[in-house]
């Protein structure tokens, strides 16, 4: 399992697109933290970093997809999927291998973002002048949101031998659950609604970008996370 | 060390793909697997390697149910399965070292497996290359020795030599011979001579049922038909010779040549010649010929 792990990580550092698409996240971000006007930390002028946590799943809802779109998909088209599933390992475990090889590429297209932290740390005024908690708080659940993300793209890519669908599938149940639930349980206000936002990943991501790691929320998240897999290991079963 | 295929059933959306198919294969005898395209060769073997779930039936190697057991399964099988799927970004020694790790192999003890079957697949002037930038006969010895390479007692080959030249074909042939000796080897073909040239015993499948399963000798005995040809300068007819006995059928070849596809044991060049001779034509050629394994495919395969 672990080298079937491993040679996801490869497979991502294989291709340029592995590299490019990090470093369209990073840019990107880049970008939204320290130039453009509107989001910029130094026009801001607080130290802190909330663009940062409000554009990333904005970004993730793309490029977590991208990343996972032909961890399933493009094996079955090639036909390798046939030697992963006669080999002695469980479907379950390769579900794993593929979906912990995701969240490592996405842990590590996070990581550049703690030095965004220490130099807004060195840039407050009196140094050090952040809501630390808030920003862990916020980091914990962006790599959450990730987690999630990934969960549902490795699902979507299980759907289809087509890479492209199975991008399309992934983007479209990441914003649903992100954004779409939250959105419509705007539309009116009653238990239905509650519940909408309840069940919607961006209502959980705020709750824990208040710097307080309820177990409520992990919960929520390992749940999802944990049905989606569930639900990718229905979709490869014998047939 | 076998293979049984007991009663195996499996239907697709419209089409019955396999209807109650049952075979055995024993160690050291190469078995063939024939059938044109489409008449269930590659859902067989899906099923026997654990890919595919049959409808009814069930698959055991060396006793073990593949319905129930598939990953334990898994290890005493070597499969390639068809089109060779092989991840081309990977290096020929990181792939077959990907592949022991799969099967559990460890260590030393990988290493020299990898080794000894890079030797034996003739890859060693290949393995540091990139599996993408090898030909399609390197590719395949890639296959085989990824079927190869956790040491298993049933060997599964899915067409192992389609699109190879002929100078490939005779070289991996040799490979699956050698390795046919002291394995149970199933291999699947339309390949007609391949089956003569490694197979002991061939079971033919025509539209998801089996329609000959036999000793390759016992087969080609067995449906003793032979063919004589007979060329004349003059035309000939076929009612000059309908009265003649042990002929089972005449073809018109060409207006002055004619088949006579007779039982095994008449052989009627005799009569054949009496006749030319009765009717005053000039000959220009007889000949016997036995029929090889392609006509009693296609006397079996054709619907």
């Amino acid at each position: 399992m672990g080298r079937l792990f491993l040679k996801e990580i490869n497979a991502f550092f294989n291709h340029l697109t592995g590299y490019l698409l990090l470093a369209a996240f990073l840019v990107t971000l880049g970008l939204v933290v320290w130039v453009f006007p509107e989001t910029s930390v130094l026009e801001y002028g607080f130290a802190d970093l909330e663009a940062l946590f409000v554009y990333a799943p904005l970004i993730f809802v793309f490029l977590v997809p991208a990343m996972t779109m032909r961890m399933i998909a493009e094996e079955k088209k090639s036909g390798t999927w046939e030697l992963l599933m006669t080999s002695p390992l469980t479907n379950s475990q390769v579900v794993l291998a593929k979906y912990f090889a995701a969240v490592a590429l996405i842990v590590l297209a996070l990581l550049p973002a703690l030095i965004y932290y220490y130099s807004v740390v060195q840039l407050g005024d009196p140094v050090g002048n952040i809501d630390s908690a808030g920003f862990f708080g916020s980091f914990i659940g962006l790599v959450m949101i990730g987690a999630v993300f990934a969960a549902i793209g490795i699902f979507s890519s299980a759907l289809t031998e087509n890479q492209i669908t199975a991008f399309v599938i992934g983007v479209f149940l990441g914003f649903l659950l992100y954004f779409g639930f939250s959105a419509f349980s705007m539309l009116q206000r009653n238990d239905a609604a509650l519940f909408l936002e309840e069940i919607s990943l961006s209502y959980h991501y705020q709750s824990m970008g208040r710097g307080v790691i309820d177990s409520s929320n992990l919960i929520y998240f390992l749940s999802v996370i944990g049905s989606l897999l569930v639900l990718t290991g229905i979709m490869i079963k014998r047939k | 060390m076998s293979l049984e295929v007991k009663q195996l059933t499996k239907v697709y959306k419209h089409q019955k793909a396999l209807d109650r198919i049952s075979f055995e294969a024993k160690s050291g005898q190469v078995l063939g697997f024939l059938g044109p395209n489409g008449a269930g060769k590659s859902t067989t073997m899906k099923i026997a390697s654990g890919y595919l779930f049959p409808d009814e039936g069930d698959v055991w190697i060396n006793g073990v149910s593949v319905v129930e057991h598939p990953k334990q399964v898994s290890k005493m099988i070597g499969y390639l399965p068809e089109h060779n799927p092989l991840y081309l970004d990977m290096y020929v020694k990181e792939f077959l070292h990907f592949i022991a790790s799969l099967y559990r192999l460890k260590g030393s003890s990988a290493q020299n497996q990898i080794s000894t079957i890079i030797e034996k697949c003739g890859l060693g002037a290949e393995q540091h290359k990139k599996i993408g930038q090898l030909s399609k006969g390197y590719r395949q010895r890639v296959g085989l020795a990824k079927a190869l390479v956790h040491d298993p007692e049933v060997i599964i080959l899915d067409e192992p030599t389609t699109g190879l030249d002929p100078n490939q074909l005779l070289e991996i042939r040799k490979l699956i011979r050698e390795i046919g000796r002291d394995k149970t080897l199933v291999l699947s073909t339309h390949i007609m001579q391949e089956v003569e040239a490694i197979c002991e015993k061939v079971v033919i499948i025509h539209q998801g049922e089996i329609v000959a399963q036999d000793l390759l000798q016992n087969l080609k005995a067995g449906r003793g038909f032979t063919s004589v040809f007979l060329e004349t300068e003059e035309q000939l007819r076929r009612e000059w010779f309908e009265l003649l006995k042990g002929i089972k059928e005449i073809h018109q070849i060409r207006e002055n040549e004619l088949e006579f596809l007779i039982y095994e044991a008449s052989d009627i060049r005799k009569e054949l010649l009496t006749v030319v001779q009765d009717r005053n034509l000039s000959l220009l050629g007889i000949r016997l010929q036995e029929r090889n394994l392609e006509s009693i495919f296609h006397q079996l395969t054709q619907s």
